[in-house]
């Protein structure tokens, strides 16, 4: 009688032990993939940044640093490292801004890699204008779809075309 | 030059099109009257060109023009940059103020005078003296601006000013900031001469387009440096006054009337 409690509890371990790993299998795949990735969407206007996307990502800081006291204390004022000009491309098309919303270009890479901007406590985030007279999307209408395939947010291409009108 | 007016009639300007014009006029400047043409093309200053000591920026304010209870210049300013009218602050006593206006009575004769007081661009400015970080500065061209990205809002600036002119940005501006004027909490600030209109190559900044619009002329905006500049020649015809000249501070702004 004693044999037989101690198979069934035998079993019931091994029982268990299986649901456990079962259970943790079931999990593991989603660890793997980690953290959400930030939703990189491509800018509305034009096909290329001014330097190269890699480039851009390891050092759009360094030029933006050394722009801004260029143009603060000297008064140079070139468009290709100026904030205000990446604001200009990459500002959403929903929100209308680089730093509104989670999506948006700025902040959704910053709050993935836990870096924290003060850019927006002075910089407007959003291009001159209301977004229904940003003088690139007429010109970016036609790019709609593409935009829609590409991006990686939520952002469904109902929504896109809702703002441009 | 007809054709020049009729290609400046057309927004948008591309820095491109603003150096060819700047070229152009040269060339009719050379044709016509050398010295007049060149001077007046140097302001259309090319985007990758520093500020120039060659320019002092400065302002003539003529109060005898100034008309009690008009307020155009002021408004025109907080449009252009951005801040919150004094009225419609919910804290007007420490509310930014860039420029305002005065009108003061002679209590002797009880003659008014009407005039705006705003940063007078000092040459030899107490704020940049004072200064701990080095953030308020005097640009090459004369007119003294704060550098955000260093200021600490200490307000010894805000202090050392003789025309209290200066003011410290007190609550969260929530992203209404104009895109070409980054203005934030925590940092001082004061009329800059709309620095990014005098950049773009507009000659003038908000205050004296609107008290010209407005009929009164009592703004005129120019280079002092520039003998053949309408504020030079404007200068040198009328009587005009520094506040507080005493202070030896070279002042930007002169008023005549005063
Ligand atoms: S008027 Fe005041 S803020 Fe302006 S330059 Fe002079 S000291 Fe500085
Ligand atoms: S408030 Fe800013 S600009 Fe003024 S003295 Fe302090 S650090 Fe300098």
């Amino acid at each position: 009688m004693a044999g037989k409690i101690k198979s069934l509890l035998a079993l019931g371990a091994v029982v268990l032990t299986t649901a456990a790993l079962a259970w943790a299998g079931a999990d593991a795949p989603a660890q793997a993939s980690g953290a959400p990735k930030p939703a990189i969407t491509k800018a509305v206007k034009g096909e290329q940044c001014v330097e190269d996307i890699d480039f851009m990502r390891r050092n759009h800081m360094k030029l933006l640093n050394h722009q801004r006291d260029k143009t603060v204390i000297e008064g140079v004022r070139t468009k290709k490292h100026s904030l205000k000009e990446c604001i200009e491309c990459h500002a959403s098309e929903k929100t209308g801004s680089v730093a509104a919303a989670r999506d948006d270009f700025c902040v959704s890479c910053h709050s993935y890699a836990a870096v924290k901007i003060d850019c927006f406590e002075c910089h407007s985030t959003k291009p001159q204008g209301p977004m229904s007279m940003h003088p690139l999307n007429a010109e970016t209408v036609r790019y709609k779809h593409k935009l829609a395939a590409r991006t990686t947010s939520g952002v469904s291409a109902q929504e896109m075309a809702g703002v441009a009108q | 030059m007809s054709e020049l007016n009729s290609m400046s009639n057309q927004a948008p300007e591309s820095p491109e099109r603003r150096r060819f014009v700047g070229a152009a006029t040269a060339v009719a400047g050379l044709a016509i009257a050398p010295g007049v043409m060149l001077y007046q093309v140097a302001h259309g200053r090319p985007d990758d060109q520093s500020a120039s000591s060659a320019v002092r920026w400065g302002m003539l304010v003529d109060s005898t023009k100034c008309a009690s209870g008009c307020n155009d210049c002021v408004s025109a300013c907080s449009t252009e940059n951005g801040w919150t009218p004094v009225a419609e602050s919910k804290h007007p006593r420490q509310a930014p103020q860039w420029i305002r206006k005065l009108e003061l009575e002679d209590p002797l004769t009880q003659m008014e005078t009407n005039l705006p007081m705003m940063c007078q661009h000092c040459a030899e400015p107490p704020c940049v003296d004072v200064c701990p970080t080095g953030a308020s500065f005097k640009r090459a061209d004369g007119i003294v601006l704060v550098n955000r990205h260093t200021c600490i809002g200490c307000r010894y600036c805000m202090m050392a000013c003789p025309y209290k002119a200066r003011s410290l940005v007190h609550e969260p501006l929530n992203d209404t900031q104009k895109p070409d004027v980054p203005r934030g909490m925590g940092c001082v600030e004061a009329c800059t001469f709309c620095v990014q209109k005098v950049d773009r190559g507009d000659g003038n900044t908000a205050c004296a387009e609107a008290c010209a619009a407005a009929g009164h002329n009592a703004l005129l905006f120019g280079d002092m440096n520039d003998p053949e500049s309408g504020i030079s020649r404007r200068l040198r015809e009328l009587p005009t006054k520094q506040v507080r000249a005493d202070l030896n501070l070279n002042l930007g702004v002169r008023y005549h009337g005063i």
